[in-house]
C-alpha cells in the first residue's frame, strides 16, 4: 500500500469507530436520548472525515463545468439521504465507497506491479571506459559503435556485439524463457536481457532508441492506448450514461409524487405530503448510489491491461487490446514455412543405403564439398561435425548443376544429384524422402544417398495440434518450396491445407482470398518470422512475427510479436486472448445485470440504501478480482 | 515531436477525462493517456514550445480532474 492508500485505510477505520456506536445509537438499540441535531452534527463527523475529499472534488467539478462524474453521483445521494434525516444509512453509503475505491486502488496497483516485472528491462546507464575508468553515462548519449563495458548482474544496455569476453545472458524478461544463452566474442547481444557470469564488452550497434529494450517498451506502453472495441464503448457508455441517470433520478424523485398528488391515486400508504415526496427522494438517491458506473470503468480496461501483461510475460507481445479482441476470434491461422513450421536451416537428416558407416559416407562427402560454399556443404559440414582437414582432398572438380568430384584420402569420390550419378555411368536409388538427395560414389561405385532437408521445429506438431483444439478451424501453409516439399511437411505437422509454389506477391493473394472465403465474424491470422512477409504480416487481420527478437521490420509489421520462435505460443496467444474476452463479456453483463435488477428495486422501493452500496462495491469488488484473473495464464 | 509524460491519476475514467482535456488544449496535436501505465504521450503541433504547452495541459487537466499530476 502506498502514502495515499494507508491514509484512505486509516480515515475509513477511524470513521467506522466512530459510525458503529452512532448507529446502535439511532436505530434505539442503544438508549441515549440526544436532540435530532445533536446526533446531526456527531453523524457529521465521520461522515466528512470520509468523504471530504468526494464532497470536494464533486464541488470543484461542478465549478468547473464536469458535473456528473461518480463523485456528484456519491454526494447528492449521501447528502440527499442524510436531509431525509437516515443519517446512518448515508454516512455508511460514503464509508463502504470509499473501501470500494481502495480496493480498487490496491488491485490496479498490484496488477500494475505484475506488470511492471514485464518492464523491467530498461536500462538506467551504460558504463563506458575512459582512462581506464569506468564511467556511467546515459545510455541515451551512447554512439552507434561505441564500446561499452557490462559487468555481470549488469543489464545489457544497448544492442551490440561482443568484442572481449563470454558469459550467460538471461533474456527471460525479453522471450519468457527462463534457459541462459551463452555468448562469446562475435556473438549479437540484445538490450534488456541480464549479463550473469562474465564481463563483456560490447561494441554497439543500435542506437538507444532502436534499441530492443526501448522498441519493446515502446510497443507494451503504447499497446494500452490501443483501445479494443469494448474498452470504447464503455467510455463512451460512461459519458452518457451518468447523465442519464441523473436524469432518471431526478425523474424519479419528483414525477410519481407530483402523479400522486394532482391523481391522489397511491396516497394511502403515505402519513402525509411530506412522507410522499421524502420516501421518492431517497428511492431517487438509492438509485443514484447503485448507478455508480465504476465497476465497468475500471475492470474492462484492467481486464485487457492484465491480459496484455500476462501474455507479455510469456514472450508474446501484443501491441494493443484492438489485437487481443480480434485474436479471440481466429478461426484460419496461415503459415509462412521457413522458419515458422521448419527451422530454416538446412540438415542431414538421414543416410541410406551405405555399404559403409553412415559417418564414414558423410565424412567422404563433407571433405569432397569442403572447398564449396554452397550451403549444402555447410549442412555436411554441420553433420560431420569434426574439423576437416583439407589436406587429404586434392583435385577438386566442380561440376555446375550437378556436384563435384575430388580425390579423398586415395579414393575417387563424387558427390552430386542424380544426374551426376548417371554421367559416372552409375545407377542412382531413388528416395522415398523429401528433401534435397545427394548421392555419392566412391571409387566408381554407387554408396548411398545423404538426405538434406529442412528441419521439422520440434513443436511444429504440437504447435498445430493445440490450434485445433483452440477451435482454430483451418490451418494453411504458403510456401515458395515446391509441391512435393509443401505436401510433405503439411503432412507431418498435420495441417488442413497448403499452397506451394508462391512468390512472395502469390503469398499477399492467397491471404486475399482465404480472407475473402473468412466472413461471418472470422478472423484470420498470419503467422510469419517477419524477413520478406511484413506485407502479408500487415494485410491479413492479425499478423503475428515469430522469434522476432531483433528484428526491426517484423516489429514494426505484426500485430503480435512472439519473442522467442516457439509455435505452441500461437494457440497460447489465442487462448489468453479468448480467456480475456470471456472475462471482459462476463463483467459487461454481470455489472450492467445486477445494477439494471437493483435499479428497478429501488425505483419500486424495494431496494433501500445498504443494497444499493452492497450492489455497487459488491458488483465493483467481483469484476475487478475477475479482470485479474486475465494475469494467471501461465498455464492456460 | 512526441514526448511521454509520467502522470498520476485515480481511475480510469478519470484518465480518459485527462486525455480529452490535453487533446483540445492548444499546441497538442495528438494524445493518448495510458491508465494502466500511468503515462501519457503527447503529439505536438509543429513549431509549438513542450515546456509552455504542458504547462497549459496540466491547468486544463486539474481542470477536468483536480486530483491528478503530470510530472513535467
Amino acid at each position: 500500500m502506498n502514502q495515499k492508500q494507508k491514509k484512505l485505510l486509516f480515515r475509513i477505520l477511524m470513521a467506522a469507530v466512530f459510525l458503529v456506536p452512532l448507529y446502535l445509537v439511532d436505530l434505539g438499540i442503544v438508549k441515549l436520548s440526544l436532540p435530532r441535531w445533536a446526533l446531526l452534527a456527531l453523524f457529521l463527523v465521520p461522515y466528512l472525515l470520509v468523504g471530504y475529499d468526494i464532497l470536494r472534488k464533486a464541488f470543484l467539478g461542478i465549478r468547473n463545468g464536469q458535473v456528473f462524474d461518480e463523485n456528484f453521483l456519491m454526494t447528492v445521494a449521501t447528502v440527499g439521504a442524510i436531509a431525509l434525516g437516515e443519517y446512518g444509512e448515508g454516512v455508511a453509503v460514503m464509508l463502504l465507497y470509499q473501501v470500494g475505491e481502495l480496493f480498487q486502488s490496491i488491485a490496479v496497483g498490484r496488477s500494475r506491479r505484475n506488470i511492471a516485472a514485464l518492464m523491467d528491462i530498461r536500462p538506467d546507464y551504460a558504463n563506458i571506459e575512459e582512462d581506464g575508468q569506468l564511467v556511467r553515462v546515459d545510455p541515451d548519449e551512447v554512439e552507434v559503435g561505441s564500446v561499452i563495458v557490462v559487468q555481470p548482474g549488469e543489464k545489457v544496455p544497448l544492442d551490440g556485439v561482443v568484442v572481449e569476453g563470454s558469459s550467460n545472458l538471461d533474456t527471460a524478461a525479453l522471450t519468457g524463457e527462463s534457459r541462459p544463452v551463452d555468448v562469446g566474442v562475435d556473438s549479437p547481444i540484445l538490450s534488456g536481457s541480464v549479463n550473469m557470469t562474465g564481463l563483456l564488452k560490447v561494441r554497439t550497434t543500435k542506437g538507444f532508441d532502436e534499441s530492443t529494450a526501448s522498441r519493446i517498451l515502446d510497443l507494451v506502453e503504447n499497446a494500452a492506448s490501443r483501445k479494443s472495441k469494448s474498452e470504447s464503448f464503455i467510455s463512451k457508455f460512461a459519458r452518457y450514461y451518468t447523465p442519464i441517470v441523473c436524469y432518471g433520478a431526478l425523474a424519479l424523485a419528483v414525477l410519481p409524487p407530483l402523479f400522486c398528488m394532482v391523481t391522489g391515486i397511491g396516497m394511502e400508504p403515505y402519513a402525509s405530503v411530506g412522507a410522499l415526496w421524502g420516501d421518492w427522494v431517497l428511492r431517487a438517491c438509492t438509485f443514484l448510489v447503485i448507478s455508480c458506473p465504476c465497476a465497468l470503468v475500471i475492470s474492462i480496461p484492467l481486464s485487457f491491461f492484465a491480459g496484455l501483461g500476462g501474455a507479455g510475460s510469456q514472450g508474446i507481445l501484443i501491441k494493443g487490446s484492438n489485437y487481443l479482441e480480434t485474436l479471440s476470434r481466429v478461426k484460419v491461422v496461415a503459415f509462412d514455412k521457413t522458419g515458422t513450421i521448419t527451422k530454416g536451416n538446412f540438415a542431414v537428416t538421414a543416410v541410406h543405403h551405405s555399404p559403409f558407416d553412415d559417418r564414414k559416407l558423410l565424412e567422404y562427402a563433407a571433405l569432397a564439398e569442403c572447398h564449396s560454399s554452397h550451403p549444402i556443404s555447410k549442412s555436411l559440414q554441420a553433420a560431420y561435425g569434426e574439423p576437416l582437414d583439407q589436406g587429404r582432398v586434392t583435385d577438386v572438380e566442380e561440376l555446375s548443376g550437378h556436384g563435384v568430384t575430388a580425390r579423398v584420402d586415395g579414393h575417387t569420390v563424387a558427390v552430386g544429384n542424380d544426374k551426376l550419378m548417371s554421367r559416372l555411368g552409375l545407377e542412382s536409388r531413388p528416395c522415398h524422402h523429401v528433401g534435397t538427395i545427394i548421392h555419392v560414389a566412391v571409387d566408381g561405385a554407387y554408396c548411398g544417398h545423404i538426405v538434406i532437408a529442412d528441419e521439422l521445429k520440434e513443436n511444429a506438431r504440437r504447435a498445430v495440434e493445440e490450434l485445433r483444439r483452440a477451435g482454430v478451424e483451418k490451418t494453411v501453409m504458403l510456401t515458395g518450396d515446391a509441391e512435393s516439399v509443401a505436401k510433405n511437411v503439411a503432412q507431418q505437422v498435420g495441417l488442413t491445407d497448403y499452397r506451394a509454389q508462391l512468390l512472395p506477391a502469390d503469398k499477399v493473394a492467397c491471404v486475399e482470398e482465404l480472407l475473402a472465403r473468412c466472413g461471418g465474424g472470422k478472423k484470420l491470422a498470419f503467422v510469419g518470422d517477419g524477413i520478406n512477409d511484413a506485407p502479408v504480416l500487415s494485410r491479413a487481420d492479425i499478423g503475428i512475427a515469430m522469434g522476432a527478437l531483433g528484428s526491426d521490420a517484423a516489429i514494426e509489421a505484426a500485430d503480435v510479436v512472439l519473442m522467442d520462435d516457439d509455435p505452441v505460443k500461437i494457440a497460447k496467444a489465442i487462448r489468453i486472448s479468448r480467456k480475456c474476452l470471456r472475462i471482459v463479456k462476463e463483467n459487461i453483463v454481470f455489472a450492467l445485470g445486477v445494477k439494471l435488477v437493483c435499479l428497478v428495486l429501488a425505483a419500486l422501493g424495494i431496494a433501500n440504501m445498504w443494497l444499493a452500496v452492497a450492489a455497487d462495491v459488491g458488483v465493483m469488488i467481483l469484476a475487478v478480482l475477475n479482470a485479474i484473473r486475465c494475469l494467471a495464464v501461465k498455464d492456460l | 515531436m512526441k514526448k511521454s509524460y509520467k502522470i498520476d491519476v485515480d481511475c480510469a475514467n478519470c484518465a480518459n477525462l485527462m486525455e480529452q482535456a490535453a487533446k483540445k488544449t492548444e499546441g497538442v496535436k495528438d494524445c493518448t493517456v495510458s491508465f494502466m501505465t500511468l503515462k501519457m504521450k503527447i503529439e505536438f503541433e509543429e513549431g509549438a514550445n513542450a515546456a509552455a504547452v504542458m504547462e497549459k495541459v496540466r491547468a486544463s487537466c486539474k481542470k477536468v480532474e483536480p486530483d491528478c499530476e503530470i510530472f513535467l
